[in-house]
């Protein structure tokens, strides 16, 4: 399929996407009531455009299915909280478990879906997003190498560019690694990639910036997803 | 045979120079301070301390920390906002850490309490996490050999216990607490109530008393 023949997936009368614009692009594509764990930080923000209607059911490391909302005013309780460690809400038909079956859910393939950040993303799916590598810093794992293993699909939602201009998303990753061809989806700023569709990184949309004007920026080989 | 201690000071008796003692809590959520004030009260050092963080501010693990007490900590997560004890000590070259995947922390002790002699787990592998470790392909993936982390200690913070040591919780305070209970000697949990036996409902215990050998109330 030539790019010229998928304009509507290519959005170049229109900027990047803001991060809120990203949160809800990711969550459109998460099925109907699935199991989804989402990650620290940016990944959290998906929550915001999966209503209860959803029928989405969000598990939270630290032992919970069923996590609602924030807590704000009487309804924080210090005994209720998110992988953040803020407050939130339990909704109906919440349950809690203690940490060895919560990460059991992860490692046995029972969590549909994560949605993690990145420091960098490889063409084949490696994923690094818990050391930057620097020896100064002090490492922290967390769950994210257990839910990058263990969920069925791994979404990454990222800005693509580096504050320097850099690609995060790579031919090899130079971060130390996560876990190994385990990321299935890309969501950045300023496209969608699927990494699932062979020797090409395969693209679903672009904002602000043309698939050939990202082909040049990029040093993995693209196509697009599903031509 | 659980015991049901009259102060926190009697609760963390005897607890040894240079033992491994886990410490529940996510965060702060399910810490249990009043045990962990008591631990520094009573002097035990040379401590290696399993949890899931690092010490957060300036209280419960934290002050443990602070007071030079612990020489390892084992964990998922030791750099957060407000880990500053923590940061100082490792940076100043005063404290040994070893990070486990959280997964794999939870696993270990699990692993421990069960009489299980290690786990292989996929999770890590290709990671500087599983360098030096042995792996092994089962059915075509390829895993980590995780050995088990059984304890000296567990302090533990839980809802409410019997006199006989079961123990149930609240909400998202659970975490490690159940599988720490299982995988040290002396297991002592702070309760913030105590009941009658036959009070709570054997289908809702979390934890059977079998695990537990001291128990303290102490303020809700």
């Amino acid at each position: 399929m030539s790019v010229t023949s998928v304009p509507a997936l290519q959005h170049t009368d229109r900027g990047p996407l803001s991060r809120d614009e990203m949160a809800q692009a990711l969550a459109r594509d998460i099925p109907r009531g699935a199991y989804v764990n989402l990650g620290i930080g940016q990944p959290t923000t998906v929550a915001d455009h999966l209503p209860p209607e959803s029928g989405v059911i969000f598990h939270t490391e630290n032992g919970m299915l069923g996590m609602g909302p924030a807590a704000t005013g009487d309804a924080i309780d210090p005994d209720l909280i998110n992988a953040g460690k803020l407050p939130v809400t339990e909704l109906p038909g919440a349950s809690y478990f203690h940490h060895a079956d919560s990460f059991a859910m992860m490692r046995g393939g029972h969590l549909d879906l994560c949605v993690l950040g990145a420091y960098q993303v490889s063409a084949a799916g490696d994923l690094a997003n818990w050391h930057t590598g620097d020896p100064e810093a002090i490492p922290a794992v967390g769950g994210a190498m257990d839910l990058a293993v263990g969920a069925k699909q791994v979404f990454v939602l990222m800005s693509l560019f580096t504050k320097s201009g850099e690609s995060k998303l790579v031919e090899a990753c130079t971060y130390p690694i996560t876990a190994l061809h385990c990321v299935d989806r890309v969501y950045t700023d300023v496209a969608t990639f699927d990494l699932t569709t062979g020797e090409a990184v395969g693209v679903r949309e672009t904002w602000g910036i043309s698939f050939d004007e990202l082909s040049a920026r990029l040093d993995v080989p693209l196509t697009w997803a599903g031509s | 045979m659980t015991q049901l201690c009259a102060s926190v000071d009697d609760a963390v008796a005897g607890i040894a120079d240079g033992s491994t003692v886990l410490v529940g809590g996510f965060g702060i959520t399910g810490m249990p301070f009043a045990l962990i004030d008591a631990l520094i009260r009573q002097g035990a050092q040379d401590l290696t301390v399993v949890s899931n963080n690092a010490g957060n501010g300036d209280t419960g693990l934290a002050a443990l920390l602070a007071a030079g007490r612990v020489r390892k900590v084992v964990c998922s997560f030791p750099r957060q906002t407000d880990s500053w004890v923590f940061d100082e000590l490792y940076r100043s070259g005063r404290i040994e850490l070893e990070v486990a995947p959280q997964g794999s922390l939870a696993e270990r002790m699990r692993a421990a309490g069960a009489g299980i002699g290690g786990l292989y787990t996929p999770t890590g592998v290709g990671t500087l996490l599983a360098e030096g470790k042995e792996t092994r392909e089962i059915g075509g993936r390829e895993y980590v050999l995780e050995l088990p982390i059984a304890a000296d200690v567990a302090l533990i913070a839980a809802h409410a216990a019997d006199p006989l040591g079961n123990l149930v919780y609240r909400k998202t305070a659970r975490n490690f607490a159940p599988v720490m209970a299982t995988a040290a000697t002396t297991t002592i949990v702070q309760v913030a109530h105590v009941v009658e036996v036959g009070d709570l409902d054997p289908e809702a215990v979390v934890t059977p008393g079998i695990y537990v050998d001291r128990i303290v109330q102490v303020a809700a």
